[in-house]
């Protein structure tokens, strides 16, 4: 059974703790796919504000974390997502992948990150230096790019 | 009773989380529970008359309007997700 790790916090996350986990007795990984997202700057913007919905989002993102090991035959994964006010410059959300092979591991992470986007309960509201406050529209791009791989396996 | 959620720009205009009601009579479909809630004019009124802007979830799986429902289900609406 491959080792999924899924959680939503408000706290920030460490990637290294969290791979030297990932690979705790898996003498079979021959490499880890890591992405770690960022708050992205820019336009004024001073922070996000991330919202959620308590019990759906855990059971989708454990819906498309077991769904990525069984597509990739991954050996295990790890979804952190964090909630609440952060800051530009600060980590969001983390996605690791564990595999025999580095191709696995790679796809692994885009296909995750890619169903995070779109298929998981979360709402961005970006909050701006002159006091303005605006919901995140879903972009076009990032439906097509979940579109790609089809449906999610149960 | 059925358990009503609201997140993100629906909760901010409709001024809650949520609310709990009693399933009507002769509703079946989260699109039976769509036109109620839009009969009460208002914020709701606007809301709901545009389902196309909403993602529905019954009992925190995603859901289409058609979807049937049961008294006791947890319904959630909410615009197109955001997160990653």
């Amino acid at each position: 059974m491959p080792c999924v790790t899924v959680r939503v916090q408000a706290e920030t996350f460490d990637a290294t703790h969290e791979t030297a986990l990932l690979l705790r007795g898996q003498d079979e990984v021959g490499g880890i796919g890591a992405f770690t997202g960022i708050v992205r700057g820019g336009d004024g913007l001073v922070a996000l504000e991330l919202e959620h919905y308590p019990g759906m989002t855990e059971s989708m993102m454990r819906q498309i974390a077991d769904s990525a090991c069984a597509r990739f035959g991954l050996t295990g994964c790890t979804v952190i997502h964090r909630v609440g006010r952060l800051e530009v410059g600060m980590p969001i959300v983390l996605v690791l992948c564990a595999a025999a092979h580095r191709k696995a591991a790679l796809a692994g992470t885009e296909f995750m990150m890619d169903w995070l986007k779109t298929g998981a309960p979360f709402w961005k509201r970006e909050e701006f230096a002159n006091g303005r406050s605006e919901w995140v529209q879903p972009r076009a791009q990032d439906d097509a790019a979940t579109a790609r791989w089809g449906v999610l396996d149960q | 009773m059925l358990r009503i959620l609201y997140f993100a720009w629906l909760r901010d205009r409709l001024g809650t989380p949520g609310e709990t009601l009693p399933l009507q009579v002769g509703a079946h479909s989260v699109q039976d529970l769509i036109d109620q809630l839009r009969a009460r004019g208002g914020a709701y009124g606007e809301i709901f008359a545009k389902p196309e802007l909403i993602r529905v979830a019954v009992n925190q799986s995603f859901a289409t309007i058609d979807a049937p429902i049961a008294a006791n289900d947890e319904i959630a609406f909410f615009p197109p997700v955001t997160g990653g």
